[in-house]
């Protein structure tokens, strides 16, 4: 178990550094001169000329490569080229804030998901699971905006329940900060609960096709002790899986979330640094999404192996 | 009375189909039907709905409808461009790369799983920063990043079916790569690869509006969906529905195509099941 987990890390590492090098290709090596966008219409030879040699670019693509991808190990992220200021100063802030509205929302959809999966397996085909079914595939088609324009319009226009906009600054309170929040916290529930639900179902309901919940339900067990005892512990690593899975797509939610509710996240950073063709930025911005999603799927794939109870228990060495 | 093939559909199938339907012709037709131009300003900004203009009026006094019809065809016009460029580069790689194997495969299936490791729109904003925003640039950057989904599932796919009996006849007959993959993989691979389609072109549909959400997908003076929702965003905080309309839009023509490739899904999983 310990070798497989050592080799997942490993692996890791290995994409993420792949992943650098499409970042840095991505962004550096497309047609499209970043001097010349710095610029604008009205540069002149010369002052390209100049530009380019104090930005760096005349040296060749993988010494540009490996200058930035150096940097980022030691943690310089480089400069905005827009206001000159190091970005790490700039994108930090951005991404804890980011980070706490992703937990705020996880804490709430992944118990909520998958206990109304698991019960939903439990009883499968009663009226609960039928109308769980419907619902789920209603909210996973409904976009982001769509569900936080709805209850900007009910909750905040319409009863004044709550703010339209998440406004948040440091060193607010906690009270304020989740009233702030509550909204688009609402709208990433909403649009991961269902995609977890439905996963954890069909996972749980694959495990109780397996013949031993067959044996426990004809030595006689009730149903709801079959799930919770039997079926449940070995679901567990898959649902793990699912759970992960999802929680990445919550990162790219959150992306439009933050938009709609103008919240000051690494989303709204980043869209902001791609419209103002910032590249240091979008680089930074690219490089530390990319990171959270690696991360996210290496604890999974670790989770899971630790929680499978095959490899937790092995049996003699099989080949 | 209903004909006999509808008879066997169910109701959200029946309601699914309705909806593509009425997309398709929104799409071949919505600005032929429009009362007014994209462009033409006819009154103060976000008037109420009257009978001249059933949906009231934009953020610019725009025709509210006249730009749903408008942007039907862009909305779905860069999906549709943009999946089909997909499965064009997506499919027949895949298939190459299940019947030929090799390093080629192995090196383009981790070149893929570390293209897949990025979120789709980090990815894509990264390429749109490098480029700028516009139509073709667009279209061209989510068919790239969609074909490696499309390649993934496509080479799975012909993996199965390059070991079957049928499969290994046709090549022990000597027969040449033309045959195999247009003869024995692509009819048996059909069936999958249409209900991927489905699912693609509402992912695509959803991204492409997402990013005109962003503000960095379809650029004015187009009207598209993902866009007027944006513009009209600001409507909401007098409780005005504005920019309701064309995020009700989006949701709707998403759980259409949505229902339908269920329905596909499903009668193909229950007869599976049923030979088990």
């Amino acid at each position: 178990m310990g070798k497989l987990i050592v080799q997942r890390l490993g692996l890791g590492v290995v994409t993420l550094a792949l992943v650098s090098v499409l970042v840095f290709a991505g962004t550096e090596l497309l047609p499209g001169d970043v001097a010349a966008a710095i610029l604008g219409q009205n540069a002149t030879p010369e002052s390209l000329a100049a530009l380019r040699e104090q930005l760096g670019l005349n040296a060749g693509p993988v010494a540009r490569y490996l200058g930035w991808a150096a940097g980022i190990v030691q943690g310089d992220l480089g400069v905005s080229l827009a206001n000159r200021q190091p970005v790490g100063e700039l994108l930090w802030p951005r991404f804890w804030n980011t980070m706490a509205l992703a937990g705020y929302a996880a804490v709430i959809a992944v118990p909520l998901a998958v206990g109304l999966g698991i019960a939903s397996a439990a009883f499968r085909g009663s009226l609960f699971d039928r109308v769980a079914t419907v619902v789920a595939l209603a909210t996973v088609s409904l976009p982001e905006y769509f569900l936080g324009l709805l209850l900007i319009l009910f909750v905040s226009v319409q009863y004044g329940l709550l703010p339209s906009l998440a406004d948040t600054w440091s060193g607010m309170g906690l009270a304020a900060w989740l009233e702030a929040t509550t909204l688009p916290m609402l709208v990433l529930v909403l649009v991961t609960v269902a995609q977890i639900m439905r996963m954890t179902r069909t996972t749980v309901l694959a495990v109780m096709d397996q013949p031993y919940i067959e044996t426990a339900y004809l030595k006689g067990m009730r149903n709801g002790r079959v799930v919770l005892r039997h079926a449940a512990p070995n679901a567990l690593a898959p649902i793990v899986n699912v759970v992960a899975f999802n929680l990445t797509y919550l990162i790219a939610g959150v992306v439009l979330v933050e938009s709609i509710f103008n919240y000051n996240g690494l989303g709204r950073f980043m869209v902001d640094a791609v419209s103002k063709r910032d590249l240091p930025m979008v680089q930074a911005a690219a490089m530390v999404f990319a990171a959270v999603y690696v991360v996210l799927n290496l604890v999974a794939d670790v989770a899971a192996i630790a929680l499978n109870p095959r490899l937790r228990h092995p049996r003699a060495k099989e080949v | 009375m209903t004909l006999p093939v509808f008879g066997r559909l169910p109701l959200s199938a029946l309601l699914g189909l309705l909806i593509v339907t009425a997309t398709a012709a929104l799409f071949l037709f919505g600005p032929m039907l429009a009362p007014f131009g994209q462009e033409e300003v006819l009154g103060t900004p976000f008037a109420d709905p009257s009978a001249g203009h059933l949906l009231g009026l934009d953020q610019n006094g725009r025709d509210m409808l006249s730009r749903l019809l408008y942007g039907a065809r862009m909305s779905v016009g860069v999906s549709l461009a943009a999946v089909v460029i997909s499965f064009c580069i997506g499919v027949p790689l895949g298939f190459l790369a299940a019947l030929n194997g090799g390093w080629p495969d192995l090196i383009g299936a981790r070149l893929i799983d570390v293209i897949m490791s990025i979120p789709v729109l980090i990815s894509a904003l990264v390429v749109l920063q490098a480029l700028g925003s516009s139509l073709p640039v667009l279209i061209g950057t989510i068919a790239l990043l969609d074909s490696t989904r499309v390649f993934r599932l496509s080479r799975v796919v012909a993996q199965g079916i390059v070991v079957m009996e049928y499969a290994e006849v046709a090549r022990l007959r000597g027969e040449g790569l033309w045959w195999m993959l247009r003869r024995e993989i692509l009819p048996n691979a059909l069936p999958p690869l249409m209900a991927e389609f489905g699912m693609r072109f509402c992912f695509t549909f959803l991204f492409v509006a997402g990013l005109s959400y962003l503000g960095l997908g379809v650029q004015p003076p187009f009207a598209d969906w993902g866009g007027m929702v944006r513009d009209n965003q600001q409507g909401i905080l007098y409780g005005l529905y504005a920019p309701l309309f064309p995020a009700g839009a989006i949701a709707l023509v998403t759980i259409g195509v949505n229902l339908v490739v269920d329905w596909a899904l499903a009668g193909r999983t229950t007869v599976q099941g049923e030979n088990r």
